[in-house]
């Protein structure tokens, strides 16, 4: 990951486009500093509301944590504790957080029917729930805090369709209603613009467009949009061919010298491989880093 | 126009396959039925697209064509014969030449420890396509050209965790075609792959079908990518199949309250942000264990008819290549 | 060479290992049977097994005479003619010690070897062919598995002509159970998989299938088996003839025992007698499972990542293990 710069307004859908390699999973966890070794992080800050979670240290980082910032990963079973039970799962974290055993349990109740599964299934293991339900167990304890911010790393993804209509739909009722932002990663661009108030693009570790959403589904700049726009057949209109694009996205060891896009791209100049083209403001919420606008 | 599937001698003709497992143990025995009368054609030349979610049996379909696992009731018939007839015992080396499965994870379906050369040598060598190291060595390569994975040679000899999902992928429709196939049954190709190299899957398998004249039976959730490659559509659902019919009719009128459903869910950013229109979304898929009469959708369909829970709807044909089971429509 | 093929990166998010697209072909196989050779703990194995095995080898070079000549007084300990004293029956301990190496140690391999394959065959059958075939022969390794084993050797030993092929015989016989179980679970698994069907729909024949795709994805178990046989017979051997079932004439480090106890080694105090022969026991059986380990390290991540963690930690001296470091310094490429 190279030089990634957002910010997240209150109550807005931040969405982060992008294919495998590109990084997208690896912000999410680099904000709230849970990556792997050996990971580690060597320049930039995290800036919550002016502190920097990058000078934190263990103590602060725990209060941080779930209360200012919290996650909802790709796989509800690798997030749930396939031996403890539910309402376990969600008090714990309030419990940890100050809350008394009684009033974590009240807010577990509440939790369960904001997002709409049933309180009786509370004293359920995680794999005695559908997928869905255990995707929305897992955003109850996300809420748990009642974070100002989510951060969602392809939280539908593993689901069928209708059931990520349904949580989707669920998400949205519930940011209504409490008003957080969502920092939402996915590769399925289709749905960000659906959802998103402005989206960023990432490729190999880098953004290399970023819009607000109608503008960035109208008006796409960069080659890679285009070309992810171009791997989405539709469902209604014409039909057409799409291409998709050539090549595959590159080894994170062994980057491409200059725009790391240039060897899968078809408006590549001479000076691609040269030079890392510098961020373009086109308007002044639609950026892109691309030699074509320099 | 795309085929129809009247008046032609079709290359698959699957009636009434059923396919049900044993679950439960000792005295409380139950069956899942994983598959209930599935019944449809594939034209030469023609791609069907079998859409359903999770548990609506299509995996299980598809292996039961292949001949990999057997089938609890139904018959099978290729290229004209009734294949459990013909082949009781086992499918023969000859069905085995011409009808092939690709898998949906690109990574287990090559085996980790052998090269991309013993992948794709193995059906030349078992179904006598060529002889010595050199003959092998050149089909191979001319395999992964067809595939377009270049430098063939160089590919040939790497091992699987060498190439990405999308090569992967590619070297899997080659083995298929190492045995020159009629029919393809594709296994969610695509679904395991990066979104920006799928369509180049998509139209490799389009090529192949024109040029080679390759039927196939593609599986997918995913209602778009069914229409950009199917011919016919057919959706399935909680092991029934519940509509089907050429893709396009289906996509602008779509009948089963369920094939609504599944369109109204897919992400559709040309119809505007924040579509809260369409259709509530309740319920979820019922148990496949000894499940109760009538029609599987019943406990979610907001059209619900008592009927609907007595008995499974027959099916209805709207029009010559358009057909759905669906209570609604019987008169 | 790719210098990170020694360590394969592990994906930050998930932790798990990532692939490496460049470099020259190398067979999975051959680069697991490398970076295990190259782990610190199997250096320390192989090194401890080379020195006894050079031992077995070169015992004429090293102690040139008979062992069961008799060169002393009884339970003399050790001086510079007999580097490790005389036994109960005035023979030298260290000559008995080399020589009986070999005895040890070919039992232990070649019993290692037998059980394995023997375990493999079942195994493999059992695990691929369902149905009558499994059945049958699941239930004939769970026979052997639940009858006690010492009981078991020391009946059969009783009333098998001795020699060291009954011992062999009898030690393969008890010991192929167990590996045949975890065979049989590996293949159970492996029969699962996509490319398993693959070959089914490519018309490949069952016997091609279980030896040339599902057995050379199993190098790791078969190994760490083989190891755990070498281990287990080198102990079971040892016991067999300290119980006085094997022909105690033959000098082996189990007879050594045996004629040690005879002699009532423990009450004269003669430690130079027992301790040497159990002493190399337990390093052969050490040795070997430092290889096993070796093994481990190289095929679970999840232990990969603890060296890590402490390998990054003590670098950056930052004490936090509950979250990623942050280290302000220019990205070396």
């Amino acid at each position: 990951m190279d030089d990634v710069s957002f910010a997240i307004q209150p109550g807005e859908v931040v969405g982060l486009a992008g294919e495998s390699g590109s990084g997208k999973s690896t912000i999410a966890h680099a904000i709230l500093r849970i990556l792997h070794p050996p990971a580690l992080i060597t320049g930039g800050q995290v800036l919550f509301k002016g502190r920097d979670v990058m000078e934190m240290n263990d103590a602060e980082l725990g209060q941080f944590r779930w209360s200012k910032i919290s996650i909802v990963f790709q796989s509800a079973m690798n997030a749930l504790n396939p031996v403890m039970k539910i309402r376990d799962q969600l008090t714990d974290v309030m419990v940890h957080h100050g809350l008394s055993k009684a009033d974590a349990n009240t807010r577990a109740l509440n939790l369960f029917k904001l997002v709409g599964i049933d309180p009786q299934r509370l004293d359920t293991y995680p794999h005695q729930l559908s997928g869905g339900m255990r995707q929305r167990a897992v955003i109850a304890i996300a809420l748990a805090l009642d974070p100002p911010i989510l951060i969602m790393d392809e939280p539908t993804t593993a689901l069928d369709v209708v059931v990520q209509k349904d949580i989707l739909q669920q998400i949205s009722v519930l940011r209504e209603k409490l008003g957080f932002s969502i920092l939402f990663i996915t590769h399925d661009l289709s749905l960000l613009v659906e959802i998103s108030t402005r989206i960023a693009i990432m490729y190999a570790g880098e953004i290399v467009e970023r819009a607000p959403a109608r503008e960035l589904f109208e008006t796409p700049l960069h080659p890679y949009t285009l070309g992810l726009m171009n791997s989405f057949p539709s469902i209604s209109g014409l039909k057409h061919k799409l291409t998709g694009i050539p090549g595959s996205p590159p080894d994170l060891i062994d980057v491409p010298t200059g725009c790391r896009f240039h060897p899968r791209c078809p408006k590549v100049m001479a000076i691609c491989s040269k030079t890392v083209p510098g961020i373009k403001f086109i308007s002044s919420d639609h950026s892109v880093s691309c030699h074509l606008f320099n | 126009m795309p085929p129809s599937n009247k008046g032609l001698a079709p290359i698959l003709d699957v009636r009434g396959m059923t396919k049900h497992f044993p679950a439960g143990i000792l005295f409380n025995k139950k069956q899942v039925h994983a598959v209930e009368n599935a019944t449809f054609t594939v034209q030469y030349s023609q791609v069907v697209a079998l859409v359903g979610e999770s548990g609506s049996g299509k995996t299980t379909t598809i292996r039961m064509i292949a001949r990999l696992i057997p089938v609890t009731q139904g018959e099978i018939f290729f290229e004209g014969a009734n294949i459990f007839k013909t082949e009781p015992r086992g499918a023969s080396m000859d069905y085995r030449s011409k009808v092939q499965l690709i898998f949906q994870d690109p990574f287990a379906s090559l085996n980790a420890v052998q090269t991309i050369e013993h992948h794709l040598a193995r059906p030349l060598i078992i179904h006598k396509k060529a002889f010595g190291r050199q003959e092998i060595h050149e089909r191979v390569c001319d395999l992964l050209d067809t595939v377009e994975l270049k430098p063939a040679s160089e590919i040939a000899n790497r091992y699987p965790h060498q190439l990405s999902g999308g090569q992967r992928q590619r070297v899997s429709i080659a083995r298929a075609l190492a045995v020159d196939p009629k029919l393809i049954l594709a296994d969610e190709p695509i679904s395991m792959l990066d979104v920006s190299i799928r369509m180049g899957v998509l139209n490799l398998i389009d090529k192949l079908k024109e040029e080679r004249g390759i039927s196939y039976v593609y599986i997918t959730h995913d209602l778009a990518s069914a229409r950009y490659i199917g011919d016919q559509i057919m959706v399935m659902y909680a092991g029934h199949m519940v509509e089907g019919g050429d893709g396009e009719a289906i996509m602008r009128e779509a009948a089963h309250p369920y094939t609504q459903l599944l369109l109204s869910a897919v992400p559709n950013p040309q119809a505007g942000l924040h579509t809260d229109k369409g259709i509530r979304v309740r319920g979820e898929v019922p148990s496949l264990i000894d499940p109760p009469p009538g029609c599987p959708f019943g406990a979610r369909c907001p059209s619900v008819i008592n009927i609907c829970h007595q008995i499974m709807p027959a099916k209805k044909e709207l029009t010559p290549n358009h057909w759905v089971r669906c209570h609604l429509y019987s008169s | 060479m790719n210098p990170n093929a020694k360590a394969s990166p592990c994906d930050p998010v998930t932790g798990e290992t990532q692939s490496i697209t460049h470099g020259k072909p190398v067979s999975t196989q051959i680069d697991f049977l490398r970076r295990t050779i190259t782990q610190p703990k199997a250096i320390i194995g192989l090194v401890i097994l080379g020195v006894f095995i050079l031992m077995a080898l070169f015992a004429p070079l090293i102690a040139p005479n008979n062992p069961n000549k008799y060169v002393g007084l009884a339970h003399e300990p050790p001086t510079i003619n007999h580097w490790l004293g005389t036994t109960g029956q005035g023979q030298d301990v260290f000559t008995q010690l080399v020589w009986g190496s070999r005895i040890s140690l070919l039992i232990g391999f070649s019993v290692g070897i037998l059980s394995t394959i023997l375990g493999l065959a079942i195994g493999m059958i059992s695990g691929y062919i369902p149905g009558v075939v499994d059945g049958v022969l699941n239930m004939f390794t769970n026979v052997f598995l639940l009858i006690p084993g010492l009981p078991l050797l020391i009946t059969l030993a009783s009333f098998l002509p001795q020699g060291m092929l009954t011992v062999m015989l009898v030690l393969t016989f008890t010991g192929w159970a167990w590996p045949a179980r975890v065979f049989r679970s590996q293949v159970l698994c492996l029969r699962e998989k996509d490319f398993v069907s693959a070959s089914v729909v490519s018309g490949e024949r069952t016997p091609r299938i279980v030896f040339s795709e599902i057995l050379p994805n199993m190098l790791s178990l078969v190994m760490s088996s083989l190891f755990g046989a070498v281990i287990y017979t080198i102990g079971a051997d040892a016991g067999l003839a300290f119980l006085g079932f094997e022909n105690v004439n033959i000098v082996s480090w189990g007879t050594m025992l045996y004629w040690a106890s005879n002699s009532s080694a423990l009450l004269q105090e003669a430690w130079w007698t027992f301790v040497p022969p159990g002493l190399c026991i337990a390093l052969v059986s050490f040795a070997t499972t430092m290889l096993i380990y070796a093994m481990d390290e190289v095929t679970n991540p999840r232990l990969r990542s603890e060296k890590d963690i402490t390998r990054v930690l003590k670098k950056y001296r930052t004490g936090s293990k509950r979250a990623t470091p942050v280290v302000k310094e220019p990205a070396t490429r």
